[in-house]
């Protein structure tokens, strides 16, 4: 059956019964295999047949083929080091003018009441809507699209950390001043260590935003970095390129979020002692 | 830890404060010549533009054209993503076998196949609309599995004790208790649509608010740009605030209140 | 109906290791008769209440209800949990109509239902409204409304009045009596109140402590209508303290 039984609904809940490490990784590894394989089926028919020009529809060996052979030509490199900085100072950035700024925001109601507002006014409008303005202020440069990026994982991290502080329970606080903490002591014992999870939380959509921007602006004027790999593929059909740019892309975007679940599991580890 | 009691008028205070820092600046420039004008656009150079096309028509074909393919693409994706999600949830070997996939796909940036959808269906709407119901399927897909799968344990054994049987404990139970959580995720990706629309039009495009705000940087009117963006920012935020409306009335029974 | 536990016995698996949460369990509960499962945290007493009901099944043993063994959860044991469980998008009069629908009960008939157990639980002046308009003690007694309303043969209770504060919670005890009164279902109550336990069962089933086996029973001879100061009242609940807490200092160990 299908479905799951009374029994498993009474027992579990719609999840089901949990399963072991080994089951679970076991059906993790075969249904990605099935991914693989049905792809690479569907990539040999479309080369057998010819439906249509299989350039549209690239096998997974071409792909990694055409990965490595821009590798082997040492182009590869250049583009993945080129998107990375970008990302990085641009995050980079964000994150520490995010944090300062909410931390302070949170704390200090007149912050928070002048910078809330300009927040809260620019936040509905797409990011994306206004790279052509930084486009048009700052160039096609470097610098355009590093501030593009700062700009736009700017709001959610700060958002995230201002609502970390105020979410913090105000009698931790009186509990720590009645143990004679002054201020210094609040900010850096209390409030920081709960805001904590918040700040990391944010951190980590900011991260996974900042590989969704910089593709759209590495595709209108850029020399190198991912997302030009990408369009530029579209020039000459380069289908096997444009998708292995984009599982590159994939794959750092899932690192930048594993480091920082790293960094999650570490420095919150009060959460889950075991 | 700070409470929001005497906020909103020093917010209303500030947002104006916004607005004339803006025309400050903006206007001040003009007068001492800093930068180039044209790169500062003035309030009131936004509203003229604004207003310029809004008489002759185009922003309304804009915002319509933008409109009508988030709707389309959206309309199937929430479509597919219900259908989905719904038996991922209820049917354990699906799921397990759809995670890992799902897993696999989720950390490419949509906005990466962008160009592949161009190469794949040309520079019409359907590529456009195609790339709109991929990037907003699969967050979709997951939240809506989520909320099916949080159902309270406890919900189901109550219903079962009076009588329900598989049958009655989906249809009763576990789509009312999960719709909540559905609509939400209805919401979300409508929201992710037009966050992304923009840029989708960006390339490729001869008509949207996207192209809208594209010319502006080619011709070099930073005002069309300024006035793209604000549209833009607006039409999001009326529409969210609907579907909030929406939502609110739909469950007027919720504990917590909806954000 | 009759509820009769054979050897019951449940483990649980964690981490590879199987640690057992009831041992050995028998168990009967006669027609009309108001049972207490009372004991310390953790001894399973709400675990043999969730397999009686249907919704755990046992390592070993089984559970007959009038003769047939428990397969799963019925609508001829009705159950009554702590933390209420309505359905919170339905009204109160859709949560105690809610069995019946499922029945395909005529909708007059229905209402007429709703209407004399909201009457019988003092809530009928807010039939139309929300669950999360209603306070604890109002959402237990439409638990037990909506639980009555489907005339299960067997009620099932598990600690219902242990999330509500004291004066709210004698006050649903003496309502519970009463309508016991009234409608003499078989009941099954777990509870680590003595004095709940004394005041409402016709016995008392005392467990140990983790692994959970039955300790003692006690037969409560008591009036219909208790009185909690009288001195037989009082008796009782020394009597039962004095076993019970054997057993809470072995779990403190």
């Amino acid at each position: 059956m299908l479905l799951s039984g009374v029994a498993d609904l009474m027992e579990w809940g719609v999840r089901g019964a949990s399963r072991t490490h080994r089951v679970a990784l076991a059906w993790r590894v075969g249904a990605l295999a099935a991914f693989v394989a049905l792809w690479s089926l569907a990539g040999g028919i479309v080369e057998a047949t010819r439906p249509f020009n299989p350039l549209f529809l690239p096998a997974p060996w071409i792909v990694v083929g055409a990965l490595v052979d821009l590798a082997r030509k040492g182009q590869l490199w250049i583009h993945v080091v080129a998107t990375l900085e970008r990302v990085v100072v641009g995050f980079g950035a964000a994150a520490v003018v995010a944090i300062a700024l909410g931390l302070l925001a949170g704390q200090v109601r007149g912050v928070r009441n002048i910078v809330e507002p300009v927040v809260e006014l620019l936040r509905p409008i797409p990011p994306l809507a206004v790279l052509p303005l930084f486009i048009v202020w700052v160039g096609i440069g470097e610098a355009s699209k590093v501030g593009f990026i700062t700009y736009a994982t700017f709001f959610p991290m700060f958002v995230t950390t201002v609502h970390g502080v105020a979410q913090i329970d105000g009698r931790l606080l009186r509990a720590a001043q009645s143990l004679g903490a002054r201020r210094r002591h609040l900010f850096f014992r209390v409030i920081l260590p709960a805001a904590l999870p918040d700040v990391l939380t944010g951190l980590r959509l900011g991260v996974a935003l900042s590989f969704f921007v910089i593709v759209i602006s590495e595709f209108v004027g850029a020399e190198n970095g991912l997302g030009y790999l990408i369009n530029d593929g579209r020039n000459f059909f380069l289908v096997p390129q444009m998708l292995g740019a984009a599982l590159l892309l994939g794959l750092l975007g899932y690192a930048g979020n594993a480091l920082v679940r790293l960094l999650e599991r570490r420095v919150l580890r009060w959460q889950h002692p075991r | 830890m700070s409470r929001d009691t005497g906020g909103r008028r020093a917010r209303a205070l500030a947002l104006l404060g916004v607005l004339v820092g803006w025309a400050v600046v903006a206007y001040g420039n003009r007068a001492f010549g800093v930068m180039a004008p044209a790169l500062l656009p003035t309030p009131g150079e936004v509203v003229a533009i604004f207003l310029d096309s809004l008489r002759d028509g185009s922003l309304p074909r804009h915002v319509a054209t933008s409109l009508a393919r988030v709707a389309i693409g959206f309309g199937f994706a929430a479509t597919a993503a219900l259908a989905l999600g719904l038996v991922a949830a209820l049917c354990v070997p699906v799921r397990l076998m759809l995670e890992p996939i799902i897993e696999f796909v989720r950390p490419i940036p949509p906005l990466a196949f962008l160009p592949m959808f161009l190469v794949w269906f040309g520079l019409g709407e359907s590529s456009k609309i195609a790339f709109i119901g991929y990037t907003t399927f699969f967050p979709m897909f997951v939240a809506i599995a989520a909320a099916v799968l949080r159902v309270d344990v406890t919900l189901l054994r109550a219903a079962a004790s009076l009588g329900a049987d598989r049958v009655a404990l989906i249809r009763r139970v576990i789509v009312p208790a999960a719709l909540p959580g559905i609509i939400v995720a209805l919401r979300l990706g409508f929201a992710l649509a037009l966050f992304v629309i923009v840029g989708a039009e960006f390339m490729g495009a001869d008509a949207g608010l996207g192209n809208l705000i594209m010319e502006g940087r080619t011709f070099f009117v930073p005002a069309q740009i300024v006035m793209g963006a604000l549209v833009l920012g607006l039409l999001g935020s009326i529409v969210n605030a609907c579907l909030l409306a929406v939502e609110r009335r739909l469950f007027r029974w919720r504990e917590s209140a909806a954000t | 109906m009759t509820i009769h536990v054979r050897g019951l016995s449940r483990a649980f698996v964690a981490a590879g290791r199987e640690t057992p949460a009831l041992l050995g369990i028998d168990l009967e509960v006669a027609e009309r008769e108001f049972v207490c499962l009372l004991g310390p945290s953790g001894c399973g007493k709400s675990t043999l209440l969730n397999i009686v009901a249907g919704f755990l099944r046992p390592s070993a043993g089984d559970v007959l209800v009038d003769g047939r063994p428990v397969t799963g959860p019925g609508a001829d044991r009705g159950v009554v949990f702590q933390e209420y469980v309505l359905f919170p998008w339905l009204t109160v009069a859709g949560n105690v109509e809610f069995g019946l629908s499922l029945k395909g009960t005529p909708a007059a008939q229905r209402r007429a239902t709703v209407a004399r157990y909201l009457d019988l639980v003092g809530l009928a002046a807010h039939a139309d409204k929300y669950p999360v308009q209603l306070s604890g003690g109002m959402k237990q007694r439409v638990a037990i409304a909506r639980a009555l309303a489907n005339s299960p043969a067997i009620i099932l209770m598990d600690e219902p009045f242990g999330a509500l504060d004291a004066q709210t919670r004698e006050v649903l005890q003496d309502e519970l009596s009463r309508i016991q009164r009234v409608e003499h279902k078989t009941v099954l109550f777990v509870t680590h109140s003595i004095r709940e336990a004394v005041y409402l069962a016709d016995r008392v089933v005392v467990m140990t402590s983790a692994p959970g086996r039955i300790k003692q029973v006690f037969t409560i001879k008591l009036p219909e209508v208790r009185d909690r100061f009288a001195p037989e009242f009082t008796h009782y609940e020394s009597e039962i303290t004095r076993l019970v807490k054997e057993e809470v200092a072995k779990v403190h160990e």
